[in-house]
């Protein structure tokens, strides 16, 4: 990730010539003109919030931002570059996901608009927002439990009735993320965002 | 100039992971129980994943523009490196789990060591794919346990399964040159280390499950391109749209 300019040194007036490295590692002169702070180009924090209307395709009931999964909102240039990290290597929805970020940020009118894949540090649980969580639980998905040691094994709270008595019915869900659990007292199935 | 050695481990890792994804994906729509069939996807899925990571780092290792589909889909057999394990056939539920707890219990410890390699884009897929394939591990260990030491049918098979499957599962801890090599450069683990782990977790379950390990020489081959013949019948599936429609995409 070297050259990889940071989030908050995407803001300062790039110099009139410098190299940066591509997505594939190339180093590459960025073409000799400043970029000043534009008075018309929406900032992070502004994107971010933008992003919080983009939802997860498979839990449309959390954003990506309530995931965690964008790391870096930043501008290379006049190119907006969007880090995102998978949550599982083999997640079907992570594809989608770009392209809905992709497609959300072209409707606000960005042209210029790159998503890398960042890997590093890996995509646990912790990473969903306390937000996050509460949405998880209010659409009937039993919300991670942040890490602990034997967090596995606590009993999980049912997010329809409240009781803690239930037991897990697999290991695996309907999607990679989630565990099949039923609740013991009000007898409904649930499902459970393993923490990861 | 291609960094022979490490293109070969990258492959060996993405290779492992693509041929067992693929041929746990059979059992989509087949498992004997609804949870059973969506656990053995997703575990494919995690393979699948993983292997994209390892084969787009082979790609850039050999730095010739191969991106990881073109190693997935336009390879021959003899190009392939992964161990023969992973290319035995699916076999019963039993043979299935089976092959994959003798894998996972490689798999982990090994992506754990591998956390520490010198070489960062190794650590960092090594970081992602490490808590997943722990996850597998725990999910094959307690199935093969309940099902060893289950009912005669069950412990029956499950013993079949392991007279045949346990040979294969040296191969992974066996090093050769490409090991060594990679192991003196800290790019890898020592061999030697993984594989008292990898006995220690694989020996402790098959105690618990009443199954016992045979003896008898290891089976090797693949991970130097010396494969069986079910590779070919596997790549035959993997391979054919690309094959009879080259450059199709969707």
């Amino acid at each position: 990730m070297t050259g990889v300019p940071t989030s908050a040194d995407a803001f300062a007036p790039e110099q009139s010539s410098q190299t940066m490295t591509d997505r594939e590692g190339r180093e590459r002169e960025v073409s000799a003109r400043r970029v000043p702070f534009s008075e018309d180009r929406p900032d992070a924090a502004e994107i971010r919030r933008w992003l919080e209307d983009v939802p997860d395709p498979e839990i449309p009931a959390v954003s990506v931002i309530d995931l965690g999964i964008v790391r870096d909102v930043l501008w290379r240039g006049d190119e907006l570059v969007i880090a995102v990290t998978p949550t599982y290597s083999g997640c079907p929805a992570t594809a989608v996901i770009a392209l809905d970020i992709e497609n959300a940020l072209r409707a606000r009118g960005i042209e210029h608009v790159r998503i890398e894949t960042r890997l590093a540090p890996p995509w646990t649980t912790d990473w969903i927002s306390a937000e996050g969580r509460a949405k998880l639980k209010a659409f009937g998905i039993a919300p991670p439990s942040m890490a602990c040691a034997g967090a596995m094994m606590t009993p999980l709270e049912c997010p329809h009735c409240g009781s803690a008595h239930t037991e897990r019915v697999s290991q695996f869900g309907s999607t990679p993320c989630k565990a099949q659990h039923r609740c013991l007292d009000c007898l409904e199935p649930f499902d459970h965002f393993k923490r990861f | 100039m291609t960094d022979t050695e490490f293109f070969e481990f990258a492959l060996r890792m993405g290779d492992n992971a693509l041929i067992l994804g693929q041929q746990v994906s059979a059992w989509c729509g087949h498992a004997p129980a609804l949870e059973e069939d969506i656990a053995l996807a997703n575990t494919a899925l995690d393979l699948i994943g993983q292997s994209k990571l390892w084969l787009t780092l082979a790609g850039e290792v050999e730095n010739n523009s191969r991106s990881a589909d073109a190693l997935a889909y336009l390879r021959d057999a003899r190009a392939f490196r992964n161990c023969l394990l992973v290319e035995q056939p699916n076999g019963d539920f039993g043979s299935t789990l089976m092959r994959q707890f003798l894998f996972d219990a490689w798999h982990a410890p090994m992506l754990t060591a591998l956390t520490q390699s010198s070489e960062k884009r190794v650590a960092e897929i090594a970081a992602k794919a490490a808590k997943e394939a722990a996850y597998h591990f725990d999910r094959s260990r307690d199935l093969v346990i309940r099902l060893g030491d289950g009912t005669g049918e069950s412990h029956e098979r499950m013993q079949r399964a392991l007279d045949v499957l346990y040979p294969f599962q040296g191969e992974l801890t066996a090093p050769d040159s490409v090991d060594l090599a990679l192991g003196a450069r800290g790019v890898a683990p020592e061999l030697a280390a993984v594989k008292a782990d990898v006995d220690r977790l694989t020996l402790d379950a098959l105690k618990e499950a009443t199954l016992t390990a045979p003896s008898g020489p290891l089976r090797k081959g693949g991970k130097t391109g010396l494969h069986s013949e079910g590779l070919g019948r596997i790549l035959s599936d993997l391979q054919f749209l690309q094959r009879a429609y080259p450059g199709a995409s969707w």
